[in-house]
């Protein structure tokens, strides 16, 4: 009785319930950028809502660095907390699963259950570890291709990612312009700015120069490279974090109400930083940290253009929803601006919106009022 | 705006041209002519409310101040029409924008209130207090026109910019004879459309 209970109090009528993963073993094989080829891999995904008879409602939900499959409902009813973008996804959400087939996955070279650094490679009877090959947003959108296929999704009546999610989408509608209807863009960016790199190559240098690194084989030695991937997420949540949100969630209020004249914790802000790296640390693994934030830097399709993206964008064929946020530095409204200046040049439907917001780059997966709306009236006009 | 001037811009625009809209509000105007002349178009809108009720109405919005240089943005005559409908008057350099919608369309569309209208002229001239009316209808202290002018001070305004006025078209909202608007249409309209180009 009481296990139902606490399903009603959670799981309430604009949530998409209890879920489960799936894993699917493709077994085509992938050529990757950097020109080694994948010849069996597995895709972990969740799918929420129902596939209609003509397959015309599926839509392809992207996640950002540290995200996975897990996007929206729970996977029981002890479960604290719902999936990541769980705001957006369900029943009367933006992203209706009472109109559309919403299907998630874990990226390949994640932890969470698709082909990466720690699955076996089957050539070699080893763990990857270390020399599971970097992969790009092309691959990952060739890969994301392969398993649409499976699932006999011809074509997605939507592409929707924040952030490095927004770049696979934006990759979507370049590579497959006759498999994409529609895209959504949030808090993306078309190519990382030096500043940007700069962040992420902080962040692999904690992970690699940890001691218990080990080149990588970590998990040959039973252990995890800790601090390097704390301070890895910390960098990385300062920069999610606009310097408003904080002063707002933490001031400078003091832990313990008292300045302690030590190195241990004195500020609110410390204590949250150190217990969301703990937390990340348990749930997160280093080599695919270091994967996705390559994956980032080297992202860049205009790159083959000569630089110039609104040539990337001439064969699209997708209508595009481009969102930026007010207090985003890491991913700021500039470089929406980018992109939506390229695709108008290209002629193509593009609508833009900056969403006041005080969050930072984390704003993306907030229910921000305004910024449902926005999702909400774009999704509108999406026919099944 | 009202479907009179609707009707009046969408009869000087070409077929399936394209159309930049400043200030497009909730993009009433942009779905006007998609539908009557299949123009492709954007619309620049600043207000988050405007901007989710022309992504409703699937047209293509884009949330940003026009004001940041719209050469930066698109090329020499990347569209056929710009249009700007009652905004000029809200612009920090009225005079900016005009040149700017010339730089990236062949032809430039612009309504604004004529701050020489008999009634406004009334207000002020008589009364002593600012012209407060249908097209005029704020507070001096809450207004967002700052550069209000009347129909004689922007054809100046054309004439010291070398641009040349291809068509002009002079509405009152209320009943005026159209001998009065043909004989003195600075002080007896009310609302302007102008079609213009650089020479």
């Amino acid at each position: 009785m009481k296990k139902v209970f606490n399903i009603m109090d959670k799981i309430d009528n604009n949530s998409i319930g209890i879920v489960k993963s799936n894993t699917v073993e493709i077994k085509q094989s992938l050529k990757l950028d950097c020109g080694k080829t994948l010849n069996n891999f597995s895709l972990i995904y969740e799918t929420y809502g129902r596939l209609n008879s003509k397959k015309s409602n599926a839509i392809l939900i992207c996640h950002a660095l540290s995200g996975d499959h897990h996007a929206a409902g729970y996977y029981s009813a002890e479960d604290k907390k719902p999936g990541w973008w769980d705001s957006c996804i369900g029943p009367g959400k933006p992203f209706d699963t009472n109109k559309f087939f919403i299907v998630s996955l874990n990226n390949l070279g994640g932890c969470k259950g698709s082909t990466g650094p720690n699955s076996i490679n089957k050539e070699t009877g080893l763990e990857y570890g270390p020399d599971f090959p970097i992969v790009t947003v092309n691959d990952w959108v060739n890969s994301q291709k392969l398993l649409a296929d499976y699932l006999e999704i011809d074509k997605w009546a939507c592409v929707i990612g924040g952030s490095l999610g927004g770049m696979q989408a934006l990759q979507w509608a370049i590579s497959y312009p006759d498999k994409i209807k529609n895209s959504i863009i949030i808090a993306a960016a078309a190519k990382l700015s030096a500043q940007n790199i700069a962040f992420n190559e902080v962040a692999r240098q904690a992970i690699i120069t940890d001691p218990e690194f080990h080149n990588g084989r970590y998990n040959d030695f039973n252990v995890v490279p800790r601090r390097g991937l704390s301070i890895a997420r910390m960098l990385g949540h300062i920069t999610y974090l606009s310097d408003d949100s904080m002063r707002q969630k933490f001031g400078r209020d003091l832990r313990e109400g008292k300045l302690n004249f030590g190195y241990d914790i004195d500020f609110q802000v410390e204590s949250y930083l150190r217990y969301q790296a703990q937390a990340f640390v348990e749930r997160f693994d280093a080599n695919t940290y270091l994967l996705m934030t390559k994956a980032l830097d080297y992202f860049d399709p205009a790159k083959e253009y000569s630089g110039d993206l609104s040539r990337a964008f001439k064969d699209t064929k997708s209508r595009f929803l481009v969102v930026s946020f007010t207090s985003d530095w890491r991913f700021s409204s500039s470089k929406s601006h980018e992109i939506v200046k390229s695709l108008i040049r290209a002629r193509k439907n593009v609508s833009y919106s900056e969403i006041e917001a005080n969050h930072g780059h984390d704003a993306f997966l907030m229910p921000i009022p305004e910024y449902l709306k926005v999702l909400r009236n774009f999704m509108e006009n999406i026919n099944e | 705006m009202n479907r009179k001037d609707f009707k009046i811009i969408s009869d000087w625009i070409e077929k399936d041209s394209a159309v930049l809209d400043l200030g497009c509000g909730d993009s009433t105007l942009l779905n006007y002519l998609i539908i009557n002349k299949n123009i492709s178009g954007y619309g620049f809108e600043k207000d988050i409310n405007k901007v989710q009720d022309s992504i409703k109405k699937n047209i293509n919005v884009i949330q940003m101040d026009f004001n940041i240089g719209l050469e930066k943005y698109f090329e020499k005559n990347f569209f056929d029409y710009a249009i700007m409908t009652q905004a000029l008057q809200e612009n920090e350099n009225p005079d900016h924008i005009i040149l700017d919608m010339l730089r990236v369309a062949g032809e430039g569309i612009v309504t604004f209130p004529n701050m020489g209208f008999w009634r406004n002229r009334l207000q002020l001239g008589i009364f002593g207090r600012m012209p407060i009316s249908n097209s005029l209808p704020n507070n001096w202290y809450d207004t967002p026109n700052i550069h209000l002018c009347t129909f004689n001070d922007f054809e100046n305004l054309c004439k010291e910019l070398e641009i040349t006025i291809i068509e002009k078209k002079v509405l009152n909202t209320n009943y005026v004879s159209n001998f009065l608007l043909k004989i003195l249409p600075n002080l007896f309209g009310e609302i302007a459309i102008y079609r213009f180009k650089k020479d």
